[in-house]
């Protein structure tokens, strides 16, 4: 009894009553923020979902029908979850490599290292549409530099954002072209600089060379900050819409068709709604599913250092 | 004479060292200055299109350097489309977007980090969770509330929200007010200061980095936001810079008249604040993306 109103007290004091109250006063800004910009919309979301709901008229409830149809009548259902996959695929890991060797390029302490790490990381400044609308014109079939460029070494360049086989590497060109030396890059760079010198110097007395220092000593210590990257990249490659959108609006023949812009266009080309809403949903799952299982299988591989 | 033997082997093997690290070195730099100039190779370009005529802009092959320099081509742009009015609907979404997250992420962060209430864990994580909410899930019941609203083709639902705090930029200041001595927060408030006044007098003069850094993050998600306005805006004169860039690509010109030099000399002008920004605010950008990175 005593050791209860000890860790609990039944009453709280005015003080503490009044430092709760203006707690909740402060964060009060973002809790109405949350349920009027996010809970709300994600309940208003649920609700529309089981409905089919084409704008002008008012909802009607469907139950289930739109997940059924997303799985079983949807053909541009499949194709956009493969696209976003491929995508996934091919600009995630290559991204994350990307950023950490040109970190470790960074680390070397060449001179003119700040000159080269503004010059890496000024692509990452640029703006969306600005980025897809240069892309588009250095990509251009027959006044692009890029072909021209590759004329010049033999190659006769491909149609690039408007081929089929070429428009998945093209996109992800450019988004390698931001991404590399952004802001992955600076916290790959925040964390080389964290390691301990004193790990490579005894390395080096044991005869290890620059390729097994790297992998047996800035790897692994690096895990925690490339896991982070990796959850977040995943996240960002899933919803990715702005630069497929811009420059090919998913095709050509659905060929980046992702699964962001399947959402748009049955929300705001075709106003169903309702169906727009239970695909979204799909794509929520997919994130959360996806974020879950990395942070379960973290354990695994991801080393943490001891500090203190 | 055996030991002098030895002596000269060693010499000759570490001279073959240091030279074999030179030509290491030397690599190294070529790799790195390559690889520098191929990622700033794209701006040299958009910049070097923006000022072609249209003509020179099909010659093949390229000019690498213009041969006539056309800078019409940006004042053109303003002719094209109603560039200053893009310009304009982006500087009031930004500035006062910027304000608003800045403003609400200080009060909402001190109070994560200062006042102790029920559920400041729980509500903490709730908040952090919201980072991974693909917008794609709420737009469309948001479109249909400021349909209700009649706040499409507004400004508001780009500004109003960002006064409602944003994950990130709580998250940012809050770890930064944590590092703050609390010894400060105590004397203040045995003077009789109230939380209010040492949110304004003792953390908000003491967060100078971190407010800057939130300010040029949210700078930089206003400016460049594509899908919001472009869903919640649809006259060309409400329309904001990327939403207008796109409306400029779209428009049709006259037939084998490539317009890519005015779109370059858009870009050129929307991508010009940013990276003055960066210029100016470098130490903000490296803090912000390195707090959230590391401890995130």
């Amino acid at each position: 009894m005593a050791v209860r109103t000890l860790s609990r007290p039944r009453r709280w004091s005015g003080e503490m009553r009044r430092e709760a109250l203006q707690g909740f006063l402060c964060i009060s800004p973002w809790l109405v923020g949350f349920v009027a910009f996010a809970l709300g919309p994600m309940i208003a979301s649920a609700y529309y979902s089981l409905t089919d709901y084409r704008i002008l008229r008012a909802p009607d409830f469907v139950g289930l029908d739109n997940y059924k149809e997303a799985l079983t009548a949807d053909p541009l259902f499949w194709r956009s979850f493969e696209r976003t996959a491929v995508w996934t695929v091919a600009t995630v890991p290559a991204g994350i490599i990307g950023s950490l060797i040109a970190a470790i390029l960074l680390h070397q302490g060449l001179r003119g290292t700040s000159i080269y790490r503004t010059m890496y990381f000024l692509p990452s400044l640029t703006p969306t549409v600005a980025a897809s609308l240069l892309w588009m014109w250095m990509l251009h079939p027959d006044a692009g530099v890029v072909n021209w460029l590759l004329s010049l070494v033999g190659i006769r360049g491909p149609g690039w954002l408007s081929s089929t086989k070429w428009v998945v590497p093209a996109l992800a060109m450019i988004s390698l072209w931001t991404g590399i030396g952004g802001g992955r890059m600076v916290i790959f760079l925040a964390g080389l600089q964290g390691i301990p010198e004193e790990l490579y110097e005894a390395a080096e007395i044991d005869g290890a060379g620059t390729l097994r220092k790297m992998l047996h000593i800035t790897v692994p210590l690096m895990t925690p900050t490339i896991f982070f990257n990796l959850i977040m990249g995943i996240l960002g490659s899933f919803r990715a819409f702005d630069m497929a959108f811009l420059t090919t609006e998913g095709g050509p023949a659905y060929a980046s068709y992702f699964f962001a812009l399947h959402i748009y266009y049955h929300a705001f080309q075709y106003y169903s709604m309702g169906y727009a809403c239970a695909l979204s949903w799909f794509l929520f799952a997919i994130i959360v599913i996806l974020t879950a299982i990395q942070f379960g299988s973290s354990r695994r591989w991801v080393f943490y250092q001891a500090v203190r | 004479m055996a030991t002098i033997k030895v002596q000269t082997r060693f010499a000759a093997s570490a001279r073959s060292a240091s030279i074999e690290r030179s030509i290491r070195r030397g690599v190294l730099y070529v790799v790195v200055i390559v690889t520098a100039l191929m990622f700033v190779f794209p701006y040299f370009w958009t910049v070097a299109s923006s000022l072609k005529s249209p003509l020179e802009l099909m010659r093949w092959p390229p000019t690498v350097i213009p041969r006539e320099l056309h800078p019409e081509n940006y004042p053109a742009v303003f002719k094209e489309a109603p560039f200053a009015q893009f310009l304009w609907n982006s500087s009031v979404v930004t500035a006062s977007a910027t304000l608003g997250q800045v403003l609400s992420a200080l009060v909402v962060a001190y109070g994560f980090a200062r006042l102790r209430f029920p559920a400041r864990g729980f509500l903490f994580s709730l908040c952090l969770s919201t980072m991974i909410l693909p917008p794609q899930v709420t737009i469309v019941p948001l479109f249909l509330l400021f349909r209700k609203m009649h706040w499409i083709d507004t400004l508001y639902p780009l500004i109003v929200p960002a006064y409602f705090g944003s994950a990130f930029s709580i998250f940012l200041l809050r770890q930064f007010i944590m590092t703050i001595p609390y010894e400060l927060d105590e004397a203040a408030i045995i003077d009789g200061a109230s939380r209010l006044s040492v949110l304004w007098h003792i953390i908000m003069p003491n967060s100078g980095p971190a407010i800057a850094t939130v300010a040029v993050f949210s700078f930089l998600g206003h400016w460049n936001a594509f899908l919001e306005p472009f869903i919640f805006l649809n006259t060309n004169t409400k329309f904001t810079l990327p939403v207008g860039l796109r409306y400029l690509m779209r428009i049709p010109t006259g037939p084998g008249l490539p317009k890519d030099n005015l779109l370059m000399a858009a870009s050129v002008m929307m991508t010009l604040p940013v990276i003055i920004l960066f210029f100016v605010a470098q130490e903000y950008f490296v803090q912000g993306i390195v707090t959230t990175g590391l401890k995130g």
